[in-house]
């Protein structure tokens, strides 16, 4: 559980789900488009209610599947109203396509998805290989061990997704079941609070806003394609300083801190530590706090910010203890798994420039790789240019 | 083939509508059609054929010319000329 820093009198009993919905239900987006799937069925459900009831005047509408959901979403949000929606494994799957246009046309929506194994076989329970397999495809990720954070991080979410110097949206990660379907003690602010946190939707390339005649998913030929998805990309490092300011924004009104990753029991003397996420976090503090209580030195990393990475922060916190665990809840068919492989990234990273592994991206849309660019990847490995972040080939700056 | 677009916003979001009209196609191909207008018998077959709709009719209801913007030398037009009057070139 996440901490309460005082006792309130707005602490009403939600499940994970449901207070997915009550966050949702404050924020008020215009256009919700839904398709079931279980666990995130309850989300929907209740905000459907929400709406059927006119306690909200959100559009909700029930399309044909997951990838008309997230069209939907992406048409409602280009258009100039706040989307928001949810799905879980298969439907997050089938609506794959659509994310990376999501991403790319630079559209902050935000979803939720309570987390469900991929099929086959059929499973339709806890498991993080849904949002693990689309895990770099442009989106931000956040993920949450309570009902808690489900609720704090989506208000939170929207204002990262809309922020001016990301403009990407947002994947809200609960696990299906665990945290979606088992209920707690949720400290709520009230609805003023939320609206004035959210603002309004803030989308300057709204179709139907202030600029003429906006064109959305042209196509783009190679000579421009590759600095389009650079400014993506920085985008997506932009969300860093973003979840700062905003997480450091709600603690003013709320009381409650989310920094990017949640350490626990981590000292100077911390012999043992276990990097997890979601719920899994919450079995894990239970279990360090007893050990500690025996004298144990061991802690608990939990990372809610999952993309961007947060390389830095997890360095620092790690980096004078000796023995790591890292528990993954997905599998990474023919390689390693994912959080194990950014760990390892960020247990490293003093030591990259020294290994003298260079990472260059070329060629995105087609961008031609030139004789001259292998050529001065050569010059730049055999005199010791090296550094932790990629570089691009041929790409005009 | 460069084409030079400032207009395109993050997210490749394009901010001046209409700007299509200035993709020229034609230069997609090297070779176009030309019409010998001293053979040509005013069918307007070419006209008809024409995959891009590129072959012109002119102000006088009778003259057709080749449009070298959009033209990409399909030859359709010089197979189906009864006259032969259009080359590709």
């Amino acid at each position: 559980m996440s901490s309460l820093s005082s006792i309130s009198d707005n602490i009403v009993a939600l499940t994970g789900a449901e207070a997915a919905a009550e966050a949702m239900r404050q924020i008020e987006p215009g256009v919700v488009p839904v398709y079931p799937i279980t666990p995130q069925t309850p989300i929907i459900e209740r905000f459907a209610a929400y709406a059927a009831s006119g306690k909200v005047k959100s559009e909700v509408i029930t399309v044909e599947s997951e990838h008309s959901v997230m069209s939907a979403a992406i048409g409602a949000a280009a258009a100039g109203s706040r989307a928001m929606t949810a799905s879980s494994s298969a439907g997050l799957a089938l609506m794959y396509e659509m994310l990376g246009v999501a991403a790319g046309m630079r559209l902050p929506i935000v979803m939720h998805i309570a987390n469900r194994a991929l099929s086959s076989p059929i499973n339709i329970h806890c498991d993080h290989s849904d949002c693990m397999g689309v895990r770099d495809c442009g989106w931000l990720q956040i993920y949450c061990e309570s009902a808690q954070e489900v609720y704090d991080q989506t208000i939170m979410a929207v204002r990262l997704a809309e922020y001016l110097k990301v403009m990407l949206p947002v994947m809200i990660n609960q696990d299906g079941f665990f945290t979606s379907h088992l209920m707690e003690g949720v400290e709520t602010l009230s609805d003023e609070q939320v609206k004035k946190f959210v603002g309004e939707y803030n989308n300057p390339n709204s179709l139907l806003g202030k600029k003429n005649s906006l064109t959305y998913g042209a196509l783009m030929l190679p000579d421009h394609f590759f600095e389009t998805k650079i400014a993506q990309f920085e985008g997506m490092k932009n969300a860093k300083k973003a979840y700062k300011e905003i997480s450091g924004e709600l603690e003013n009104v709320s009381g409650r801190s989310y920094p990017e990753i949640e350490l626990f029991q981590i000292g100077k003397d911390t012999e043992g530590v276990i990097i997890t996420m979601s719920s899994a976090a919450g079995t894990a503090k239970e279990v360090a706090r007893k050990l500690c209580l025996k004298g144990h030195k061991v802690g608990v990393v939990k990372i809610r910010l999952f993309r961007p990475f947060p390389y830095e922060e997890l360095s620092e916190a790690i980096k004078n203890i000796s023995n790591i665990a890292v528990l993954d809840r997905a599998l990474n068919f023919g390689s390693t798994p994912a959080l194990y492989s950014d760990v390892i990234r960020a247990r490293y990273a003093a030591l990259l420039p020294n290994a003298r592994i260079q990472s260059y991206v070329f060629g995105l849309g087609g961008r031609d790789l030139r004789e001259k660019d292998v050529e001065q990847v050569y010059a730049e490995i055999l005199t010791n240019k090296f550094s932790e972040e990629t570089k691009f080939l041929n790409l005009n700056r | 083939m460069k084409i030079d677009n400032p207009t395109a916003l993050i997210g490749g979001i394009i901010a001046n509508g209409g700007n299509s009209l200035e993709n020229k196609t034609g230069k997609w191909s090297a070779r176009h059609a030309e019409i010998d207008q001293k053979k040509c018998i005013k069918c307007h077959q070419c006209v008809i054929f024409c995959p891009e709709g590129c072959i012109e009719i002119e102000s006088d209801g009778k003259n057709v010319e080749v449009n070298p913007d959009y033209c990409k030398g399909c030859t359709v037009c010089a197979i189906e000329c009864p006259a032969q009057a259009i080359k590709i070139i």
